[in-house]
């Protein structure tokens, strides 16, 4: 079970693609889970021949379960299960003359009482288990036969599995990033007005010769220069782990997209600055697309070296954003507006937009910040080079 | 002795002649072994385990020493190094304390040191545990000392079958083997099977099978563990009962196996419960079985005082089978 | 092709780029990407669809006349009543 996000604790197989005796490369799509961001296309990065199903379909299993074997695939070793670190800080003990028959328990009371056993059936029939109100186990803790005893009343009522998006998991998700991002992440946040005035006249001289398929949108320019930036100021692309930063060779942007009713994804566009205008147009409309419907990739959740969010032409003048972890640079692209705009000492309407940079105040500063942002409206002055 | 199974073609015997017959045995099939230790010979040993045993094989061979337990048990250590197969036997294991340095030091140590040039294929017996009114400085159980000196074999046999069949395997292992025999065990009687030749000395056995709770214990307690579980039975509660036999190098896959499948454990344990192998038992099972756990880990132990003369006082002491069934009946019907 | 035909042919487009969308929701005087939450990027695929299935190759300067069910019948009754203005 690939971790698809940074809070990411565990998926529900819902559908297998293949078959024991199905042989695989790398790139295939052999299973679609379910996560708190949706319904994920599990890809392979292997070669071989599936010789072992170990997940079936409807098992919610941790991230790091083994979902499959597969036969010829060298140094196939399953990623590491995560285990959370317990942290149970207990005051010392009284020495007593007698040891106590059972240590005191000094947790709070609101934690839940309930067994290792139970809990991971909980969470292998995807159960709350703070919905079962009363355990019958030692010292009045839930234990397995009352998660069973649950289960099967609540089987009735369990909705099935199913493809699509799961809006109460996905807000959970973005608050567990968010909160751990806004915890941990000392931002910093820089914003430049810039001119798009070549920008928007060189798009729409662009788009006027085109189909309508082969039109761009402003935000493909965003993406291309900030994307472009990136590679002038590297230390704003990469991921900071273990109290380390580590920079990313390559440029993979994180595209943020709202979904209605709530929610954001940010699926990567894969070396964004090599990719031409129209490439990147494509991409875009495929990635919107596909996340509207929930048929995401597992790499394009996980790989993003970097997040870039426009807000379009219904959305606030600016935005500063909350940076996704590992990341360390989130950019930010406000509705375009026309205002009046000093040109060569004279007055004049320009439409604008207000580029942000809210970035890791552990890996840059704000100088680094600052040029990135004057790179990002230079490169939007000269729209046919991008 | 209740053994679990009984066999028709099957000896009965006390655990004690279960040791004399294994000693006899080594003694016949090897020249190199002899027998050492306060009062084996004429006496005939403390429990009468040797006794007899001088009259056939001669003072060469069933040699009475002096009483210090460091001077015999390093003879021992010498005359293994320089190939004999000695099985040296100790009173009780409170008066092993003397013999500390020639085990720990010497015995564990000098294959260690040389590199593998020596090796020491010394087997060490002795009694231990309480029950007897005897006392504190006779009643001890410090078998999980023992256990916790990597280079040693720590053996706690508590049937017939281990009594008669592990020290072949002890002799034929060229490191130390202490041989744990509890001295309320001495007097019990069991079937030996008559087709059995040899035990292992590396695995724990399952001596009872159950669903519902695990009984992990060794030596004197096995027998209250049974009973706890015929006890428990008849209250519908299914236990099972894993006898370690070997504490070092501990069976670590049975006893997780057994608690994967009950998820509930109860470990039973004559030795002190701080420090004890009943701890280091618990906390493998933490380490390496943390999600099969239904119910917290449980231990009975003796109680943390010296072991008192007085026999009521004795009895409150030591783990007994009310106590047993009480900890393992509240883990799987809490009240 | 008749309005009503139009009519449903846009919802049936808007149902495909927002399958989430109740399209009984649409109101003809509504602006239809705050009814139905479409961004520029939807908007984008919705005029695509309409040159796919129509023919209709609407110029970037007349997306606003899109806007709304009422004015987008309008402009593609004209543009397939006029056919020489829009040959994609």
């Amino acid at each position: 079970m690939p971790a698809l996000g940074a809070d990411m604790e565990a998926g529900t197989l819902v559908e297998w693609l293949v078959k024991p005796g199905d042989r695989v490369k790398s790139g295939d799509v052999v299973a679609v889970v379910e996560t708190q961001k949706g319904a994920i296309e599990v890809e392979i990065f292997l070669e071989g021949v599936v010789s072992n199903i170990l997940v079936p379909v409807g098992a919610r299993v941790p991230v790091g379960t083994v979902l499959a074997q597969i036969d010829g695939a060298p140094g196939a070793a399953p990623p590491l299960p995560l285990e959370p670190a317990a942290a149970a800080l207990k005051p010392a003990p009284q020495i007593l003359a007698q040891a106590p028959p059972m240590p005191a328990i000094t947790a709070p009371s609101s934690r839940l009482k309930i067994t290792p056993a139970a809990r991971r059936r909980a969470t292998a029939l995807s159960l709350d288990p703070t919905m079962i109100v009363k355990g019958t186990g030692v010292e009045g803790s839930i234990r397995l036969a009352d998660v069973e005893t649950y289960a099967s009343g609540a089987k009735l009522a369990q909705r099935p599995a199913k493809k699509g998006l799961d809006l109460s998991q996905m807000r959970q998700a973005i608050a567990a990033a968010m909160s751990r991002s806004k915890r941990e992440i000392p931002h910093y946040y820089l914003t430049e007005t810039v001119d798009l005035n070549a920008a928007l006249t060189w798009i729409e001289r662009f788009n006027a010769e085109k189909t309508p398929v082969e039109r761009i949108l402003p935000a493909v320019l965003f993406l291309k220069a900030a994307a472009l930036a990136l590679r002038e100021q590297p230390q704003l692309n990469g991921a900071y782990e273990n109290g380390a930063f580590i920079p990313s060779s390559s440029i993979h942007v994180g595209w943020a997209i709202s979904l209605r009713g709530g929610g954001l994804i940010a699926p990567a566009i894969r070396d964004a600055d090599k990719k031409s205008l129209a490439e990147l147009m494509g991409a875009m409309r495929d990635l919107v697309e596909r996340a509207r419907r929930g048929n995401l990739r597992s790499s394009e959740l996980t790989s993003p070296t970097v997040t870039v969010t426009s807000v379009g032409d219904r959305g606030a003048e600016s935005v500063t954003g909350i940076i996704y972890p590992p990341q360390v640079a989130i950019i930010g692209f406000g509705r375009v507006v026309t205002r009046p705009w000093v040109v060569d000492g004279r007055i004049e309407t320009r439409p604008l937009v207000t580029v942000s940079l809210a970035a890791d105040h552990r890996v840059t500063d704000g100088h680094i910040g600052g040029l990135y942002l004057a790179a990002v409206g230079r490169l939007l002055q000269e729209p046919d080079k991008l | 002795m209740n053994t679990p199974q009984a066999n028709a073609a099957a000896t009965r015997m006390t655990y004690r002649e279960a040791c004399k017959q294994a000693l006899r045995e080594a003694l016949l099939s090897d020249s190199r072994v002899f027998l050492m230790g306060e009062d084996i010979g004429r006496y005939g040993g403390c429990y009468a385990v040797t006794k007899g045993l001088l009259e056939e094989f001669g003072e060469e061979r069933i040699r009475d020493t002096p009483l210090s337990e460091s001077a015999f048990v390093g003879a021992g250590v010498g005359a293994a190094m320089a190939g004999m197969r000695p099985i040296v036997e100790i009173m009780t294991v409170n008066f092993s304390l003397l013999a500390l340095d020639q085990i720990l030091n010497n015995a564990v140590t000098i294959p260690h040191m040389s590199g593998g040039q020596f090796a020491i294929p010394l087997v060490i017996r002795m009694a231990t545990g309480g029950g007897r009114r005897v006392g504190a400085q006779h009643s001890r159980s410090l078998e999980g000392w023992y256990a916790h000196i990597p280079g040693l074999r720590v053996l706690t046999p508590a049937t017939v079958e281990d009594a008669r069949f592990m020290l072949k395997g002890a002799l034929a292992d060229p490191n130390p083997v202490i041989i744990f025999e509890h001295v309320m065990l001495y007097n019990m009687e069991g079937d030996l099977p008559s087709d059995m030749e040899k035990v292992d000395i590396a695995h724990a056995k399952l001596r009872r099978a159950g669903r519902d709770v695990s009984l992990i214990t060794y030596g004197g307690s096995l027998f209250k563990a049974l009973e706890a579980a015929d006890a428990l039975a008849a209250e519908g509660i299914d236990a099972e009962v894993i006898d370690l036999r070997v504490l070092r190098p501990l069976d670590t896959k049975t006893i997780l196996d057994s608690v994967a499948k009950t998820r509930r454990c109860v470990i039973i344990d004559e030795g002190w419960r701080s420090g004890s192998i009943s701890a280091e038992i618990g906390m493998r099972i933490a380490e390496e079985a943390f999600f099969e756990l239904d119910a917290p880990l449980r231990r009975v132990c003796s109680r943390e005082a010296p072991i008192p003369y007085a026999a009521h006082l004795e009895d409150a002491c030591l783990p007994q089978v009310a106590t047993i069934v009480a900890v393992a009946r509240e883990l799987v019907r809490p009240s | 092709m008749t309005d009503a035909e139009i009519r449903a042919l846009i919802l049936e487009l808007i149902g495909e780029i927002a399958p989430e969308a109740d399209l009984a929701l649409a109101r003809d005087q509504d602006d239809l990407r705050e009814v139905f939450d479409l961004d520029s990027m939807d908007f984008a695929n919705l005029v695509v669809a309409i040159h796919d299935r129509l023919g209709v190759n609407i110029p970037e300067a007349h997306y606003n006349q899109l806007f709304t069910l009422e004015c987008a019948i309008a402009y593609l009754h004209d543009a397939l009543t006029q056919p020489k203005q829009n040959d994609g």
